[in-house]
C-alpha cells in the first residue's frame, strides 16, 4: 500500500487491454470481479444467517446421506479385491466362464461399479444444485 | 543441440526416423498453441487458472492426460506382460481413485478456492503457516513425480533412438516443459494435455484392436491364451503359467492394500489434478469434468487389459525382457502388429504423455510457489507490485525445470522410477488429503492441526520410505508403499495436533466457508469473453 499518495508512481504494469488484465497499480475504480480475493467479498452475504437456516442444514444432511454412506460402499468394494485376492486366493481361481476367473471378474467389475456410482452421484448432485440455487434466491430478499 | 543429435541419430538408424518425425509433429503443434496462447495469458487468472473458461469435457481430457502418465501407458502394460494380474491391479486402483476425487474433494475445492490447494486451508485457518506447509508439500510431490518422469523419458529415448544419450533426451524435455508452462501458462498446458489425451486414447484403442484381430475377435480364444503363458526360468527351464492367476508379482498382500491406500486416497491429494479444478467456471462443470475424466481413464485402464495381455501371449516375457524390459511392452507389441510406422506412432505418443505430464507438474509446482509461498507467505496477500505473482511463478517454473533436470541427470537412467511414483502418491495422500478433507468437514479443525498433520504426513511417509526395500537390505519396513502407515499417521497427526489449541476464528470462520463450499456462493468466476 503506498502511503504517499500524492505522487503516483508511474505505472508499468503491462496491459493488452482485455478483460483478464491485472488491475493497475495506479486503478482507482473498483478491481474487475474475477480478481476480488474471498478476504475482499467477505461481506457478500450474512454466511451465519445462511448457515443456519433450515434449508442449508437441510442440503447438508441431504449430501451427507449420499456421501458417507457411497464412500464408505466404494472403500469397501475397493479393499475387498485386495484382501479376497492376498487372503482367499483358492476362491479367487475359481473359474467363471471359460478361463475366466473369479479374480479377474471382480477386478473387471470395480470399473463399472465406480461409473454406476459416478452416475448416482452426478443424478443426487444435480438436486443439490436446485436446491442451494433456490436457498440462495430466498435470501436475496 | 539436441535436435541435431537427435536427426543424427535418425540419420543413423533409419526406422526411428518415423518416430522422430511424429515427435517432431507433436512439438511443433505444442509449440504454436503455447504462442496463441502466451498471447491471451495476461493476468493471474489467466495464466494460473486459463481465465477458468475451460468447458467439461475439454477439462475431463485435460485430467486424464495430466493422469495418465507414462508410468501408466509404459509401466502398467509392462507389468501385465510380465506378471499377468498383478499388473491389471494398479489399473484398477488408478480409476477408483476418482470417486474420492469426485465424492468428496472436487467441488468444494472449486467452490472456496482460487488457484491452489492451499487456498481452501487458508480460508478459516492462519494463512502463512498453513500455506507455507502446503506449498511445501506441494513441490515435494511434483519434484518426485517429475523426477521419476523425466528419468522414464531419458531411458525411453535412449532405447526408442539409439543414437540419443540419457541426457540429452532428460534436458530435452525439460527444456520443452519449461517453454509450454513460462510462455503458455495454464491454458497452453491444458491444451496440451487434451492433444496428448487423445493421441493416447486413440493409439491405445488401435493397439487393443489389432491385439483382438489376432484372436479372431474371440474373448474366448483371448483368455485362453493368456491362462497358458510360456516363460523361461533362470535355470534354463520353461514353465507355462495362468496369467489370470493372482500372485504372480505382489508375495505379500499387505503391499497390495498398502499401495490401494495410496492410489485410492492420494489422486485427490495430487496438485497437479487438483488446480485443475480452478480452470472450470464452476463446481457443477468440476464435476461434470470428473465424470468425462472418469469415462477416459476408466476406457483407458480396460484396455491395459487387451494390450498389456496382448504382449504377453503374442511377444512373451521372455522376448520383452530381451527388448527393453518392462517399459517396452506396448511399443513392442505395436511393432509386432503394425510394423515399424506403428512403433513410431506409439513411441511419439509416450514421448507426448512424459511431456504432459511434466508440463502439468510444473505449473502446479510453480503456481503453488508463487501464489502461496511468495504471494502469501511472504508478502502477506498482498502483490508489491501488480502482474508480480505470474512472474514469480515463471521464474519458478524455470528453475524447477532446471532442478529436475539437474537432480533427473545426477540420479541417472538406473534410479527406481516406480518408487518415486509410489513416493509422490503416498505424500499426498498422507500429508495433502486429511487437511483437505477436515478443514472443509470439521469444524473444530485448527491451524496446529493442518500444521501438524502435513508436517507428520509428509515426514512419515518419506522415512518410511527410506527404511523400506527399495532403500534397504533388511529394511525395517517390509512393504514397497509406505501408505498404510503414514496416511492414518497423517490423519492422527491432524487430528491430534487440532485438540492441543483451540482457536476460535477458524470456528467462526467455518460457516462461511461451509456455505461457500456447498452453494457455490461467492465462488471465483470466470473471466469475461
Amino acid at each position: 500500500m503506498p502511503s504517499d499518495e500524492s505522487q503516483p508512481p508511474p505505472d508499468l504494469t503491462p496491459s493488452s487491454g482485455g478483460p483478464t488484465d491485472v488491475s493497475r497499480l495506479s486503478q482507482r475504480e473498483p478491481k474487475p470481479a474475477h480478481e476480488r480475493t474471498a478476504e475482499e467479498d467477505r461481506d457478500l452475504a450474512d454466511w451465519k444467517l445462511i448457515a443456519g437456516s433450515e434449508g442449508f442444514q437441510e442440503l447438508l444432511r441431504a449430501k451427507r446421506r449420499f456421501i458417507v454412506p457411497a464412500t464408505i460402499f466404494f472403500l469397501l468394494y475397493y479393499f475387498a479385491l485386495p484382501y479376497l485376492v492376498g487372503y482367499h486366493p483358492e476362491l479367487m481361481e475359481r473359474k467363471v466362464w471359460r478361463e475366466v476367473n473369479w479374480a479377474y471378474l471382480f477386478a473387471f467389475s470395480q470399473f463399472f461399479m465406480a461409473w454406476t456410482l459416478a452416475a448416482f452421484y452426478v443424478a443426487a448432485a444435480a438436486g443439490w444444485d436446485r436446491k442451494a440455487k433456490a436457498l440462495l434466491a430466498s435470501f436475496k430478499h | 543441440m539436441i535436435f541435431l543429435s537427435t536427426i543424427a541419430a535418425a540419420e543413423a538408424a533409419p526406422q526411428s526416423r518415423a518416430a522422430l518425425f511424429m515427435f517432431l509433429g507433436f512439438v511443433a503443434i505444442t509449440l504454436v498453441i503455447t504462442y496463441l496462447s502466451a498471447k491471451k495469458s495476461t493476468g493471474s487468472s489467466a495464466y494460473f487458472a486459463a481465465g477458468r473458461r475451460i468447458t467439461g469435457w475439454q477439462n475431463g481430457l485435460a485430467v486424464a492426460g495430466d493422469y495418465m502418465s507414462a508410468a501408466s501407458f509404459l509401466g502398467i502394460a509392462g507389468m501385465i506382460a510380465l506378471n499377468g494380474y498383478d499388473g491389471f491391479m494398479y489399473s484398477v486402483g488408478f480409476l477408483v481413485a476418482y470417486l474420492t476425487v469426485l465424492i468428496i474433494v472436487a467441488e468444494p475445492l472449486r467452490n472456496a478456492g482460487k488457484y491452489t490447494m492451499a487456498d481452501v486451508l487458508a480460508y478459516r485457518l492462519k494463512p502463512r503457516p498453513v500455506r507455507a506447509m502446503a506449498s511445501l508439500a506441494t513441490l515435494t510431490v511434483s519434484i518426485f513425480y517429475m523426477i521419476a518422469q523425466m528419468v522414464g523419458a531419458g531411458t525411453l529415448v535412449r532405447q526408442l533412438l539409439p543414437g540419443v544419450g540419457y541426457e540429452a533426451a532428460v534436458i530435452g524435455v525439460g527444456v520443452l516443459m519449461v517453454v509450454y508452462v513460462v510462455f503458455g501458462g495454464m491454458l497452453a498446458t491444458t491444451w496440451v494435455q487434451i492433444i496428448k489425451a487423445v493421441l493416447l486414447m486413440s493409439g491405445s484403442v488401435f493397439l487393443s484392436v489389432l491385439v483382438m484381430a489376432k484372436f479372431d475377435f474371440s474373448l474366448a480364444k483371448f483368455f485362453e491364451a493368456v491362462s497358458a503363458v510360456t516363460s523361461t526360468n533362470a535355470d534354463g527351464t520353461t514353465v507355462t503359467r495362468n496369467f489370470l492367476t493372482p500372485g504372480l508379482l505382489f508375495k505379500n498382500p499387505l503391499d497390495q492394500i498398502s499401495l490401494g491406500l495410496a492410489l485410492v486416497l492420494g489422486t485427490a491429494g495430487l496438485p497437479h489434478i487438483l488446480v485443475r479444478f480452478y480452470t472450470v467456471p464452476d463446481a457443477k462443470t468440476a464435476r461434470a469434468s470428473v465424470v468425462w475424466a472418469m469415462i477416459l481413464i476408466g476406457l483407458f485402464y480396460i484396455m491395459t487389459t487387451f494390450f498389456g495381455f496382448g504382449a504377453a501371449t503374442l511377444l512373451g516375457p521372455d522376448y520383452l525382457k530381451l527388448h527393453g524390459g518392462t517399459n517396452m511392452a506396448a511399443p513392442e507389441l505395436a511393432r509386432f502388429l503394425g510394423g515399424e510406422v506403428f512403433f513410431a506412432f506409439i513411441s511419439a505418443v509416450a514421448f507426448a504423455t512424459i511431456l504432459a505430464v511434466v508440463a502439468g507438474l510444473t505449473i502446479s509446482a510453480s503456481t503453488s510457489f508463487a501464489h502461496d509461498f511468495f504471494t502469501n507467505v511472504i508478502h502477506h496477500g498482498r502483490e508489491t507490485r501488480p502482474g508480480e505473482e505470474v512472474r514469480v511463478a515463471r521464474i519458478t517454473a524455470f528453475v524447477v525445470g532446471a532442478a529436475a533436470i539437474a537432480i533427473a541427470m545426477v540420479l541417472g537412467p538406473k534410479v527406481n522410477v516406480a518408487f518415486l511414483v509410489g513416493l509422490a502418491f503416498a505424500v499426498a495422500a498422507s500429508a495433502n488429503l486429511p487437511v483437505i478433507v477436515f478443514s472443509i468437514f470439521w469444524k473444530r479443525f485448527n491451524t496446529t492441526g493442518a500444521v501438524c498433520g502435513m508436517g507428520v504426513g509428509l515426514l512419515s511417509s518419506i522415512v518410511v520410505i527410506m527404511v523400506s526395500p527399495d532403500f534397504m537390505e533388511h529394511p525395517l519396513f517390509p512393504l514397497r508403499n509406505p501408505g498404510i502407515l503414514s496416511i492414518p499417521l497423517g490423519f492422527l497427526g491432524a487430528f491430534v495436533g487440532t485438540f492441543l489449541k483451540r482457536e476460535p476464528e477458524a470456528e467462526a470462520k467455518f460457516d462461511e466457508l461451509s456455505v461457500r463450499a456447498n452453494t457455490g456462493l461467492g465462488a471465483e468466476k470466470a473471466t469475461a469473453e
